[in-house]
């Protein structure tokens, strides 16, 4: 198929960036999108130009290192895929594709279509973790009892990977979906409740401090997490958070 | 005598981990705190050595290319990780665990380090529970177990599809943990160029700024490379598009020898290859080998019409399909190790058999799995007389619950629907178990370097069983490193600060200064990934799932070529200092490019088959894998001297004492 490509070229955090209009012919249904961007990346290094560069590793929807708004929508039209996922065939022939950088205060532009998100680690800095020692010396695995139920809603939570399209797809761009998945897998787990205080006090107000919005309860973020991350976490987490207000 | 000295402790097999840990030099925390130690590569192995050494007392720096630690590829594992603790009652043991991790390797793996890996395979376990991964659980709230390949007990604990994932967010958040401490710098975006030596130690690196495109220089006292596999050296293979060997391969360049290249793990399901456009490929867990059954037409043209359409898969008759792993391996049947189940799927759609347009597929298959779960189900549930339709449904569900993200992965790449009709998969590069020899403590040959993880050789000889690579990044990083390393460490305690301005830095940095101008400033013909995608050809072609000599010849030959090329001929456009994927790409693929040559020196080299090294030449009458005891019991360490065919090999002798050598058989 035959395509025209509309994609945000900025050479560095602080140019000004601009789209760039880029036609492609040959492309095959079966390829992945970032294997459409390779082409084209491919067609541009042939004529000496500069290739765009654009954020990607595992390139099976797990690592959460690729990117991209597409269209208007974080990894694209398709659901429950990272742009890595998403195929061609989701595209028809003579479409106009534009492919712009997540967009969020705290996630500036680096170059082209990569973004820096290290506010999500030190969100993850200020609370994501169990303080326990890595000594192996704990008690026995299965001296610790969880209900399946827990630990599957659990589970549920934690497969969040840390992409960013929940901020991406947010109005406000806020960081709760992401925030409240971690909160919510430890609050679920008897290991997780014993800092439970704390951990969502902490980590609440670095997602504050690094410039996320707010929530208004749209639910876009549900709408467009790769991982199907459910708005039930960030309501878990508002509650862990007033419970801890409470406790003072 | 060998140069190589493993150092293996005295001492019955069960007593040496414990010996060793009693006698050797313990570092005090007070002296801790002087002491810097370095970890390139954050996945499982670098992820949770950083926490533990951080968590110890010592200040560590990580270094990671990918924007985040918690993105390493370790994330993208998929089935489980094995653990000895016999939760299922079914005779699991330490012992058990060694075993069949020694036979998996086709008696290629040192039995100490491995007994080790049993040793500490259960605390493993323990650890993660107590961190807050969430393992899959039975309705009491217990663990639940499944099995994989090439073992006859439930050993492995699993997290859906995403065990590699929760157990890397589970050593990410153990970072995190020392990372709000201070007492880990995590270095993002950031790629190791090269390792620097004063004095014979390895006492920094050579970092550049993925961003900036800075060069910069940090010291320590040791550094632990925790950089993962090879495997990209075929282009096409599961590995993330970033994961590389430069860091292995600088190291080995100033002295680290490197062991058993030619050993590489062609994972038998995958999703095939669709086009020329190919960019890499994708795993279908081997849990699904738990459930779905492997199998090609019986007939020749019942395969043809299924290649070009005009047959469906689900209207041949069940005695028109030939389970070949059933047939050939009763005892194992779909659960035989990797390596065996590869070289089946390549025999069949060799001969013809092959499901797919290009002929290089076979089918796994789930119908009988969803027919036996769904009546299981329907039984339980207590209803009676269930039609056909209500079993599927039912069938379907528990699948579902299993193996959800993986059916849901494989429909988006395939655009098939893999609870109604067969998922067509075949073998790929996955894993590499070669790597930068170490000795028992992980130190490699150059004093103060430790490898770990994926990066290191040890243990999992010829082939690694499913399931292993997670629980040996995890013993490697949270329980054998930061103990062994304190031995070495505690020399240091008096030598303060490594400084960066000595002559040895200076040099490092002005050659990989050198290294880059001289990469960016050929404007040559063809892009990196032109020359990746003719390496990766190479080496599918002539080191993949079956060599012989003749090709092997012809590989170092054109490799040694296509190198030369490369470095006439590549073209990297943009700026060295500022983001430059292009340039990441050429510093890699330099790298592969001799990496590749030393692999296929080393497949010549070693005349038998064995484990993942298949030659052509030494088979049995059926085809089977036919190993030289006599003259190739031995751990294969080159030593690096000038370009790859110069490369000089030292033996390590594997001395076999608390299990007999025999010929594995999974009959």
């Amino acid at each position: 198929m035959k395509l025209t490509l509309q994609i945000w070229r900025q050479e560095s955090a602080q140019a000004k960036g601009k789209l760039v209009s880029y036609p492609i012919d040959n492309i095959d249904e079966d390829m992945s999108f970032l294997e459409m961007l390779d082409v084209l990346n491919e067609s541009l290094v042939a004529k000496g130009d500069v290739p765009v560069e654009f954020d990607h590793d595992c390139r099976e929807g797990i690592c959460g290192m690729c990117s991209l708004q597409i269209n208007g929508e974080p990894h694209g039209p398709d659901r429950r895929v990272t742009t890595c996922q998403l195929h061609m065939r989701m595209f028809k022939d003579g479409d106009t594709i534009v492919i712009e950088p997540f967009r969020a205060k705290a996630f500036p532009v680096i170059k082209d279509l990569v973004v820096d998100r290290s506010a999500f680690d030190r969100i993850q800095h200020a609370g994501g973790y169990i303080s326990v020692n890595t000594s192996g010396k704990t008690t026995d695995a299965n001296a610790i009892l969880i209900p399946k139920e827990n630990a599957d809603k659990a589970m549920d939570a934690a497969t969040c990977i840390g992409c960013g399209a929940c901020v991406a797809a947010c109005k406000n761009a806020s960081a709760m979906l992401f925030t409240s998945a971690k909160v919510s897998q430890y609050a679920l787990l008897p290991q997780g409740r014993v800092e439970a205080t704390t951990r969502v006090q902490n980590m609440v107000r670095q997602m504050d401090l690094e410039g996320f919005g707010n929530c208004t309860n749209t639910g876009a973020c549900e709408v467009e997490c790769p991982k199907g991350i459910s708005l039930e976490n960030i309501a878990r987490m508002n509650r862990e958070f007033l419970g801890a207000k409470l406790k003072g | 005598m060998s140069v190589l000295d493993s150092k293996i402790p005295e001492g019955p097999l069960a007593d040496k981990w414990t010996n060793h840990k009693n006698n050797i030099n313990l570092v005090n925390p007070a002296n801790k705190r002087n002491i810097d130690i370095i970890v390139v590569g954050t996945g499982l192995a670098g992820g949770a050595a950083a926490a533990t050494l951080a968590e110890l007392g010592y200040n560590v720096k990580t270094f990671c290319y990918q924007d985040s630690p918690r993105r390493a590829h370790s994330i993208a594992a998929q089935g489980g990780i094995n653990a000895a603790k016999n939760y299922q009652g079914d005779g699991d043991s330490n012992y058990r665990l060694f075993y069949d991790t020694v036979k998996g390797g086709d008696y290629r793996a040192r039995e100490a380090n491995v007994y080790r890996l049993a040793e500490v395979s259960g605390n493993i376990i323990d650890q993660c529970v107590a961190q807050g991964v969430p393992f899959a659980r039975e309705y009491g709230g217990q663990l639940d177990n499944r099995s994989f390949g090439g073992v006859l007990v439930s050993r492995t604990f699993y997290a859906k599809g995403q065990t590699g994932q929760q157990l890397l967010l589970g050593a990410y958040s153990a970072m995190n943990r020392q990372i709000n401490r201070g007492k880990i710098q995590a270095f993002n975006r950031h790629e190791m160029q090269d390792l620097v030596l004063v004095d014979g130690k390895a006492r920094g690196i050579i970092a550049r700024d993925m961003v900036t495109g800075e060069l910069e220089r940090h010291s320590a006292h040791a550094v632990v490379l925790a950089s993962g596999g090879y495997g990209n050296v075929f282009f096409l293979s599961t590995n993330a598009m970033g994961s590389n060997v430069t860091a292995a391969w600088r190291a080995h360049k100033r002295g680290a020898f490197f062991a058993n290249p030619c050993y590489t793990q062609i994972h038998p399901t995958c999703i095939p290859v669709s086009g020329d456009h190919q960019s890499k490929l994708t795993l279908m867990s081997e849990s699904l080998r738990n459930d779905g059954r492997i199998w090609v037409p019986a007939k020749l043209e019942d395969a043809q019409a299924v290649r070009e359409g005009r047959l469906k898969p689900v209207d041949i008759a069940e005695e028109d399909r030939d389970y070949y792993l059933e047939r050939r391996y009763p005892a194992f049947g779909n659960l035989v190790p990797r390596d065996v189940a590869s070289r089946a799927a390549k025999e069949r759609c060799d001969a013809g058999y092959g499901v797919n347009k290009t002929g290089e597929a076979v089918f796994l298959d789930f119908a009988s799995a969803i027919e036996r779960y769904g009546k299981e189900k329907a039984y339980t549930s207590g209803i009676k007389d269930p039609d056909a339709k209500t079993i599927r449904e039912l069938g379907e569900k528990v699948i579902e619950a299993k193996y959800g993200n993986l059916f849901q992965m494989y429909e988006k790449i395939v655009d098939q629907n893999p609870y109604k009709t067969p998922m067509m998969i075949y073998p790929a590069v996955h894993y590499t178990m070669g790597g930068l020899w170490v000795d028992y403590n992980l130190q490699t040959t150059i004093p103060g370097c430790y490898a770990a993880g994926e990066a290191n050789f040890s243990e999992h000889g010829a082939n690694r069983l499913g399931a292993s690579a997670l629980m040996q990044g995890l013993a490697d990083g949270y329980f054998v490193l930061p103990y062994t390393i304190g031995d070495y460490l505690s020399n240091d305690i008096r030598t303060g600060a490594i400084p960066t301005d000595s002559p040895e830095f200076e040099q490092a940095e002005k050659e990989v200064r050198d290294r880059i101008a001289k990469l960016t400033s050929a404007k040559g013909k063809h892009s990196v990934d032109y020359y990746h995608k003719k390496l990766g050809k190479i080496m599918w072609n002539k080191c993949g799932m079956a060599r012989n000599a003749k090709e092997l010849e012809e590989a170092i030959e054109e490799i040694a070529a296509l190198r030369a090329d490369f470095w006439e001929n590549v073209n990297v456009p943009g700026d060295p200092n500022s983001k430059n994927a292009e340039l990441e790409k050429a510093g890699r693929v330099a790298d592969f490019l001799e990496l590749g040559e030393l692999f296929a020196k080393d497949a010549l080299h070693r005349n038998e088959s064995c484990g993942g090294h298949f030659r052509e030449e030494y088979q049995t009458e059926d085809g089977e894998a036919l190993r030289d005891d006599e003259n190739f019991k031995y751990v294969a360490a080159w030593e690096y001297k000038g370009a790859p065919k110069d490369a000089v090999l030292h033996k390590e002798e594997l001395k076999y004492e608390n299990i007999e050598v025999k010929t594995r058989s999974y009959k």
